[in-house]
């Protein structure tokens, strides 16, 4: 078997392996290997060809494709050594990395620190049990995507989204302006899922219905989907009867979720956030398992790749800082969801340093405060889950704190009288 | 008089902005339910002009894939957008292409080109 050492080992070639690996490089990592399992870099940006990436970090819109390409130059003129169509099968908790490809075969990598950055997948229609027959038609809106703008094929002619996720909602554009029919977008919830831009500029711009507090209740065909049956819930996401109606379509499109793909991390022993669907990270992102590092959608699933990248560089340069001094400053903060916030990350901080909190509130909410651990609060005209936020706590901060825990919370805003 | 409804996208606020309109000279004549001055921009905007950035792909020879993702340069007149796809659909290129490269010269005389978004 051919053996590699490597110093920095970045498991995914999209935005968070990206970023993560120039970030080592740039801490002084001598050896970073990006190990990837498409035939290209980039990731998913590649196939994300609309525009709105990049407004956090360049002031810019671009598409997924430029904003994956800058990165992709910086690595190909750096000495990042780069394996494509590479799987890595399995990581040890002393960071030994295997993996294989058709050229050298299978790979034993010795690494000093791992960073995870494999992403995540879709929940696929197994994980909603939607009753009716298996027939063709029925995919996420994710490999549409891919089957539409990277290898030119459009799956069907005439199709209904379930899930009203930004995919979905791209996709729904998509297809119309590819010359296929959407009938509607159906959601569960009381609200679109996706950014209000994207019901706008993908949906009313085109007349496609956007049906809420609707789900599929039934599939129909035999070999090839010919329509689905949506129907109304009630307030406990039961199908209210009477409500049916049947649409017929030859193609079903799910954006119901995403699922951070974690399989090699548990293998490696890291523990998992239960909320998350991710590993436990302290605030150099690093897990439960000391090298190993996890940064992008394989942690939490974002909503912007703006603050992957910047999460990536977090770990990049905390694996490459680990890596020459083990010493760095271990957390000795945990850091909790309170009141009306689904989960913060990291989990852990260090009370001595800095730090960033990602979090997602559990539903959408106007004028309210955030308590960072009655430590200080922060007004938001509003809150809404599929928006993350992100709080800096500044050392001095941080010099405040008299206990080991922080609990983040939404409340009311009180009204100062007078 | 008529009434339109734009919801703003510049915030996460997505105010409904409401637009009064004179049925026949067309005219706006009173806005309402923004809750900032850039709402009532953006609402006579998209009543008078709307405009989008248009995404899509063209076909590419000799690249790792069979089609390019490319974009137009600034935004496009809204109701254009169906007519500039009929244009990229014709469209042919051939590897290699740089980001940025013009696809489509001002296409449709929007003044706006058509551009790669990668290199391939
Ligand atoms: S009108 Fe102002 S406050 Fe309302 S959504 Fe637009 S930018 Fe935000």
């Amino acid at each position: 078997m051919k053996t590699i050492k490597t110093d920095i080992a970045v498991i995914g070639g999209g935005p968070a392996g990206l970023a993560a690996a120039l970030a080592a490089k740039e801490q002084g990592a001598a050896l970073v290997t990006i190990l990837e399992r498409n035939e290209e870099l980039g990731g998913i940006l590649q196939q994300c060809i609309h525009h709105g990436f990049g407004l956090h970090r360049y002031s810019q819109e671009l598409t997924g494709p430029e904003y994956a390409q800058r990165f992709i130059d910086e690595v190909e003129t750096s000495d990042i050594d780069v394996h494509l169509e590479t799987m890595v099968l399995e990581i040890t908790q002393d960071r030994v990395v295997y993996a294989m490809n058709a050229k050298d075969g299978m790979m034993r990598i010795e690494a000093g620190a791992v960073v995870l950055g494999m992403g995540c997948r879709e929940r696929t229609r197994g994980a909603l049990r939607i009753p009716g027959h298996r027939p063709a038609g029925v995919l996420t809106a994710g490999a549409a995507q891919r089957f539409v703008n990277i290898d030119g094929y459009i799956p069907g002619k005439e199709a209904v989204i379930l899930g009203s996720g930004d995919i979905g909602l791209i996709m729904a554009r998509r297809f119309t302006l590819e010359g296929a029919q959407v009938n509607a977008v159906v959601e569960i919830m009381p609200y679109a899922a996706g950014l209000t831009r994207n019901v706008v500029q993908c949906l009313d711009d085109f007349g496609i219905p956007l049906k809420l507090r609707s789900t599929v209740v039934h599939i129909h065909g035999q070999e090839r989907l010919e329509g689905v049956t949506i129907a109304e819930v009630d307030d406990s996401w039961n199908p209210v009867a009477g409500t049916e109606q049947y649409v017929p379509c030859d193609t079903l499109l799910l954006s119901v979720g995403l699922i951070p793909e974690n399989e090699l991390s548990l293998q490696a022993g890291v523990e998992m956030d239960a909320v998350t669907g991710g590993p436990l990270v302290d605030h150099r992102m690093m897990t439960t398992v000391a090298g190993v590092f996890a940064c992008g959608n394989v942690l939490h699933v974002h909503d912007v790749v703006d603050y992957v990248s910047e999460e990536a560089e977090v770990a990049g340069s905390a694996a490459s800082a680990w890596l020459q001094s083990e010493k760095t400053q271990v957390p000795d903060v945990t850091v909790k969801a309170g009141e009306g916030v689904r989960y913060v990350l990291p989990q852990s901080i260090d009370s001595r340093g800095e730090a960033k909190l990602f979090l997602r509130v559990t539903q959408p909410q106007e004028n309210v405060v955030l308590d960072i651990g009655g430590l200080f609060q922060l007004k938001q005209r509003v809150v809404r889950p599929s928006e993350m936020i992100q709080v800096k706590l500044s050392r001095k901060i941080l010099e405040k704190l008299d206990s080991n825990a922080i609990t983040i919370s939404v409340a009311q805003e009180v009204k100062a009288v007078g | 008089m008529d009434k339109a409804f734009y919801v703003c996208t510049i915030c996460p606020l997505s105010c409904e902005v409401q637009l009064e309109i004179e049925p026949d000279t067309k005219e706006i004549r009173k806005i309402s339910h923004n809750r900032c001055p850039k709402g009532k921009d953006y609402a006579i905007k998209e009543f008078t002009s709307p405009e989008r950035t248009l995404t899509t792909t063209v076909a590419i020879e000799g690249g790792i894939h069979p089609l390019i993702p490319v974009r137009t340069d600034r935004p496009i007149p809204k109701p254009l957008m169906h007519d500039i796809m009929r244009v990229s659909a014709q469209v042919r290129v051939k590897s290699p292409i740089k980001m940025g490269d013009i696809v489509v010269e001002n296409v449709l005389d929007t003044g706006a080109n058509i551009i790669a978004s990668r290199n391939m």
